[in-house]
């Protein structure tokens, strides 16, 4: 970004990288493939680097209301200095803190989550016009975040995004506004988990491999799922075929990794983020 | 009309039934009143959209259809058999018999819905008393619903059908009078006219039953009302309120707080007028508000509110991955014991037994137990029950009249964090990598590039 301001330019977007983007191994082949995806559709964007910040989500989430603020007036501060107004990221929790917490200490930006971003590329057939590449007829299930999802209502977006690769697409037992959390949410990605019957990502990741399965008999050992008013359980399908969990978070993409891993599943269940699919199908990610 | 002592006695009935509800409500008003401001005012036509959906509408009742349909069922029958209670205090007190009647065909309509729905009430009833008391839905356990809020959900089930029985009992009884009198009742009497084989052919059994059943029915619904104040049945009047107060905001919008808005600001710009603290109305500094929640008065209004508009059904805490996973963490009881304390505190205005689920039930780890310092957090909720909440919000999307878990969770997190740093240690460890670093995890901030370095466009991003 200092660059741009340097030779004077203005980028369309700021992408924001976020701290799981930037540092987390596995959650940076994320940023390079939304990186790639936006070199490849010729947007203007721009990232701060080094200095970009925690947007204090975690610290808020865990109660520590004082230095949420000192990071949020600090990130804000930034974004006047370089005059942004439309900020992207691929971090769900980034988006909702800057999209909805930041107004009230003085920062309104126009914020989208990089599943709507996406979207509109899709829209305006800029990508997905490959088709669905080698992920045409695997199957696909998708893992809503809490942060995109309940608390901001964005549920149609990372499924439009994959609907267009052509994969056989299904849905888990709890999903949309009943999506059970992947357990990384409220600052528990930073501490063990409280003692009980079992980690919140296992019982996830073992609901996301019934409907991968279409195992009816696993859907019904899950933990509190009351029949009835979900979607139909999938067709049975032989569990060593590949099949994806697709997510939209770095969150849920470690919980749902560790899950995976967990279950002893992870040679023929990959988990992804929308942005590397649709880097793949795009023929991207060389 | 034949004024007599009955409607004497039914006035004083009647006003003794109504005064004491109100008394009730006034001080339940006040225990509400003892949370934090926070203004709600404006947005009428939304808030009032709402309220038409989720309360009046059962919108949110829907994502559970059999419950729903049962609810739907007693909650209209409750709607359309309160015009008929009009029609009683008419009678009751100008010593008219079925005041209503002129409206002639409307009339008998709305007697036979109220009878058609009196019976499928009944059903429904028993339909309820069975998934809670012999199918064992799993939201209607958990340690939190045994002793009074268990007795509770019973007594409700009961006093219903009681109600409806001696509807039933007036009906049957007058129209046997009217029958054995050659004469014709008005109304229409769809379930009625099959009981009246069942009561004796006696002219004065059948008028001492009729009356009775009439004083049972008013007298009934007057100790119901007074009851409800005492009982998680006090949703039918609160539900509207509650949701109409409701917030309006995305749910991953988490409040903002202003004293700390001050500080930092104060802190980044020496120059930043701090304004200045809120004194007492006779003008001595007021004391310090804490940061977070304590107790049930650092709460906010709303938040307290909820509390006293909880129907108890567990639809929250069986969303709750927390739960689900079997930590301790139940929102459910999060808001019971909100009520609980302020039953507690403020002395409760109510005439039952308040909403305690009993001290044995709670937790064992309870770290106070002298009633003095008996507050909300430690007193009733455990930080282990707040630390593993994962601010998912699916308590918040579950509950059918919008009550918000979470809030409550979060404001006592951040008494945890702010007046006691009593957060777990790994927690500390994070807020100390933020302040040092930037970053939730201990990571310098110069390698905050490095995932461009393998990437063919970096070179470009860094020219541009
Ligand atoms: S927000 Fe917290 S209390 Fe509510 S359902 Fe999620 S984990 Fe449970
Ligand atoms: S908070 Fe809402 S969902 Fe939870 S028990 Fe009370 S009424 Fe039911």
């Amino acid at each position: 970004m200092s660059n741009l301001a340097a030779a004077g330019e203005e980028p369309e977007i700021l992408f924001w990288v976020g701290c799981a983007g930037a540092f987390d191994d596995r959650y940076k082949r994320v940023t390079r493939a939304f990186v790639r995806i936006l070199e490849h559709v010729g947007v203007k964007y721009a990232v701060l680097g080094m200095e970009e910040t925690c947007t204090g989500d975690p610290a808020k989430r865990a109660g520590n209301e004082f230095l949420f603020q000192m990071q949020a007036m600090q990130n804000i501060t930034t974004f006047e200095g370089y005059g942004i107004k439309k900020i992207v990221t691929a971090c769900p929790h980034c988006f909702n803190t800057i999209k909805n917490e930041y107004p009230a200490l003085g920062g309104n930006y126009e914020v989208i989550h990089h599943s709507t971003f996406l979207q509109q590329l899709i829209n305006e057939g800029r990508v997905g016009v490959a088709g669905g590449g080698e992920f045409k007829g695997q199957r696909i299930t998708f893992h809503d975040s809490c942060y995109l999802g309940r608390a901001n209502n964005i549920y149609e977006a990372p499924r439009d995004v994959l609907a267009t690769l052509d994969a056989d697409l299904v849905e888990m037992k709890r999903s949309k506004a009943n999506g059970l959390c992947c357990g990384a949410g409220g600052a528990q990605m930073w501490k063990e988990p409280e003692p009980g019957k079992k980690d919140i990502n296992v019982e996830r990741t073992e609901e996301a491999l019934a409907a991968l399965d279409g195992n009816a008999a696993a859907l019904h050992n899950l933990l509190g799922v009351e029949g009835g008013n979900a979607g139909a359980t999938p067709a049975p399908r032989d569990a060593q075929q590949r099949s994806i969990i697709a997510v939209s978070c770095p969150f849920c993409m470690t919980m749902m990794s560790d899950g995976v891993k967990n279950k002893e599943r992870e040679n023929n269940v990959q988990v992804f983020d929308l942005a590397e699919l649709i880097a793949t199908a795009e023929g991207l990610n060389a | 009309m034949h004024f007599s002592i009955q409607n004497i006695l039914f006035l004083l009935v009647a006003a003794a039934g109504f005064g004491l509800f109100a008394w009730q409500v006034r001080k339940i008003r006040a225990n509400i009143l003892v949370g934090r401001d926070r203004d709600m005012s404006g947005n009428v036509s939304e808030r009032l959209n709402k309220t038409f959906l989720v309360a009046f509408g059962q919108q949110k009742m829907f994502k559970r259809i059999t419950p729903a349909l049962l609810h739907l069922i007693v909650y209209v029958g409750f709607i359309v058999i309160n015009i008929e209670v009009i029609e009683i205090m008419i009678d009751g007190i100008f010593g008219t018999h079925r005041a209503l009647s002129f409206l002639g065909p409307l009339y008998s309509a709305l007697v036979g819905t109220n009878e058609i729905l009196g019976a499928l009430v009944i059903v429904a009833v028993a339909a309820f008393w069975w998934r809670r008391n012999v199918k064992g839905v799993r939201r209607f356990t958990g340690p939190e619903l045994r002793m009074w809020p268990k007795m509770d959900a019973n007594i409700i089930l009961y006093i219903e059908v009681i109600l409806m029985v001696a509807l039933f009992l007036m009906n049957a009884s007058d129209l046997k009078l009217h029958q054995m009198e050659g004469k014709d009742l008005p109304g229409a009497f769809p379930i009625s006219s099959l009981l009246t084989g069942l009561l004796p052919s006696n002219v004065g059994a059948l008028e001492i039953l009729e009356r009775v059943s009439w004083w049972a029915h008013i007298v009934g619904i007057l100790a119901f009302l007074n009851y409800l104040p005492s009982s998680k049945h006090f949703h039918i009047i609160l539900a509207f309120p509650n949701v109409y107060y409701s917030r309006l905001v995305p749910q991953g919008q988490f409040s903002n707080v202003d004293s700390i808005t001050h500080e930092v600001k104060a802190m980044m710009d020496p120059s930043y007028q701090v304004p200045p603290p809120a004194t007492n109305p006779d003008g001595s500094a007021a004391a310090p508000t804490p940061f977070g929640a304590k107790d049930v008065n650092d709460l906010a209004w709303t938040n307290l509110l909820n509390a006293y508009s909880c129907t108890e059904c567990g639809r929250c805490t069986s969303v709750c991955p927390a739960n689900i996973t079997g930590k301790l963490l139940s929102p459910r009881k999060i808001i019971m014991d909100t009520r609980d304390r302020m039953e507690e505190k403020y002395n409760s205005p109510l005439i039952f037994q308040p909403n305690l689920y009993g001290t044995e039930a709670k937790h064992a780890e309870q770290e106070v137990l002298d009633k003095e310092n008996h507050t909300l957090l430690r007193g009733y909720v455990t930080p282990e029950e707040l630390w593993a909440c994962t601010t998912c919000n699916a308590c918040v999307e579950a509950c059918p009249v919008n009550i918000n878990p979470l809030e409550s969770i979060v404001e006592m997190r951040r008494f945890l964090v702010l007046e006691e740093s009593a957060a777990p240690n790994s927690l500390n460890v994070m807020f100390s990598n933020i302040e040092n670093n930037g970053a939730p995890w201990a990571f310098s901030p110069s390698d905050r590039f490095n995932w461009a370095d393998e990437l063919y466009v970096a070179d470009k991003a860094v020219k541009a």
